[in-house]
């Protein structure tokens, strides 16, 4: 599969892991194409524990694939571990610095490991720590860090290294909204000076608003790809969310049928409909349900989110199966 | 060599963790002391004893100490790893080039170096109650210790990254210890146990660790024993830094 395409920075056939416990055998990934063009921001949104992890691990070169090939900022994964390693970047769930180190030594120390001399680990520090505004902080230890501080010094430490491809793992979780939003500033400056980011989240805004394209993940398969607007966009006209005072199904059984709605179902106790222009069916609904004496209760009509997107290939909502 | 230039990184990276906290080496060296000021003492009327080995009570026992001191001192180094694979350091290390061996081998040098330091000091306090060597022979003995201490790292390194948490790591560390301690010689010598005791502890490295260490201790350094428990020894040390090395490898945190 070399060189199959020479844009692609992370090419992936038929990629799996398999975890084997004492009883059962678990498809963490069950086979994962992807597709990574150099200077993406490449989202990846799934539920906890869908697989967006493992694949990012083992794409990362810290979990052998079960199955499947892989080539990674230009390598293959089976066997050009150490080269894929010194050309990306990666930003664990956990971090990755001691509590008892300052921010500044980490750094160093990380790129003395990627073979800088240590006055050249000394001056990138010295920049990334002026880059991530972490002055007051790099001669601290990290113990002392807020978490969006440590956040950024995890980030830092990717970075070390300039590398062409930077791996984050769920980087907001957690973070308060100020945090997160200094965190996608500096993934879209990594952006702006070429980086390749791939990027896992279970936030929806974040995914829409970051990412350049996505992949939705659930239960270890890709359910959907392509950018937040074409994802979108496959889901033609509007949505309508509504309740009605007492059984559900009585509004879903009277509205399901008609001409103006593509798909409906029942989603965390109110009627979910797929239509194809709101405008025309708002009032159509309102018209039908009181002729069928039902009451309204409340109701919502929006353009498709993510969300929904999820929804239709999953038949889950995605705030759901995160909870 | 990056073999070479990594370990001395990794090493610089928690040599300086172990001397911003030097409490450890004071901790390392209580037990021993106590031992030594609460339990030698009785060795005083038995090493009289037919069968107990010549050089009187001191030479005996502060030999058994020092390899102890080697093993126990060593075997909790696993707990810090844990801590580390929590915070991600572990993995953060591991997605880098950094060499695999460096990673295991740059951390238990650092515990030899704490190992052989509280060793010394062990000797030097040992002095004054009648213990008497040769300074060749402290030079000798510690390169021994040395490499208790780096074959029992290592292990419990490897460990550490299979169990991965501490509820499971003590336990395991801490019960192989007992029996290869009890089986050393390291309290009383084995010369005075019972033949089936003699046969099963034949098995154990350390035995022969206390054996080439009282040979030290007794001025026989030319004594084939001595040379026998360093090559056993480093042998295995190897063995253990290349099973260190491989889980660093493929820890599945």
């Amino acid at each position: 599969m070399a060189g199959t395409n020479p844009e692609a920075v992370i090419e992936t056939r038929g990629l799996r892991r398999v975890f084997k416990s004492r009883r059962r055998q678990v498809d963490a990934v069950a086979g994962v194409d992807l597709n990574v063009s150099r200077g993406e921001i490449f989202g990846f949104l799934g539920p906890n524990g869908a697989g967006k992890t493992t694949t990012l691990r083992m794409l990362a070169t810290l979990l052998p694939p079960s199955g499947g090939t892989a080539r990674v900022a230009g390598c293959e994964l089976a066997t050009q571990q150490d080269r894929i390693r010194e050309r990306i970047g990666y930003v664990g769930q956990a971090g990755g610095s001691d509590r008892e180190i300052t921010g500044r030594t980490e750094l160093v120390f990380q790129g003395r490991l990627y073979g800088m001399s240590t006055q050249a680990a000394h001056r990138r520090a010295a920049e990334l720590i002026e880059m991530l505004e972490l002055e007051g902080a790099a001669d601290r230890k990290t113990g002392t860090y807020s978490g969006g501080q440590k956040r950024r010094l995890d980030i830092g430490m990717g970075l070390v290294h300039s590398p062409e491809l930077l791996f984050l793992d769920e980087p907001t979780t957690g973070l308060d909204p100020q945090s997160r939003a200094r965190v996608w500033d500096e993934v879209r400056r990594m952006h702006e000076r070429g980086t390749t980011v791939f990027l896992t989240t279970h936030y929806l805004d974040e995914a829409d608003a970051l990412c350049d394209r996505i992949a939705i993940i659930d239960y270890g398969k890709i359910v959907a790809e392509g950018s937040p607007e074409e994802l979108k966009r496959a889901i033609a006209g509007d949505v309508v969310n509504f309740t009605i005072a007492g059984d559900q199904q009585r509004a879903l059984d009277l509205v399901k049928d008609q001409d103006f709605v593509r798909e409906a179902r029942l989603e965390n106790g109110s009627v979910h409909l797929y239509v194809d222009r709101g405008e025309v069916a708002m009032p159509a609904i309102l018209r039908l349900l009181d002729a069928a004496r039902l009451q309204l209760m409340t109701v919502e009509l929006h353009r498709p989110s993510l969300d929904d997107v999820f929804l239709r290939q999953t038949g889950r909502s995605l705030r759901e199966a995160a909870a | 060599m990056k073999v070479l230039r990594d370990t001395w990184l990794v090493f610089g990276r928690y040599f300086g963790l172990f001397i911003r906290n030097p409490v450890w080496v004071a901790i390392g060296v209580l037990q021993p002391v106590l031992y030594l000021v609460l339990f030698a003492p009785l060795l005083n009327p038995i090493a009289t004893m037919r069968g107990f080995p010549p050089g009187g009570a001191y030479n005996v026992f502060v030999p058994g100490l020092l390899v102890q001191l080697g093993m126990f001192g060593a075997a909790g180094v696993g707990f810090s790893l844990i801590a580390e694979l929590r915070m991600g350091v572990i993995e953060r290390l591991r997605v880098t080039p950094v060499s695999r061996v460096a990673l295991l081998f740059g951390r238990a040098l650092r515990d030899m170096f704490s190992i052989v330091l509280q060793s010394l000091i062990l000797i030097l306090i040992a002095l004054p109650f009648g213990l008497s060597i040769h300074p060749l022979g402290v030079v000798v003995v510690l390169a021994l210790i040395g490499l208790i201490g780096l074959l029992t790292a290592s292990i419990a390194y490897a460990v550490a990254l299979v169990v991965k948490s501490e509820d499971s790591y003590a336990p395991i560390v801490f019960t192989a210890a007992l029996p290869i301690l009890l089986l050393s010689g390291v309290l009383l010598p084995m010369s005075i146990a019972p033949k089936w005791l003699q046969n099963i502890a034949a098995v154990n490295p350390l035995l022969y660790a206390v054996d080439a260490a009282r040979h030290i201790f007794n001025d026989n350094l030319g004594d084939p024993s001595v040379a026998k428990g360093v090559l056993i020894l480093a042998v295995l040390s190897v063995i253990s830094v290349v099973i260190g090395a491989r889980q660093f490898g493929r820890a599945v945190a």
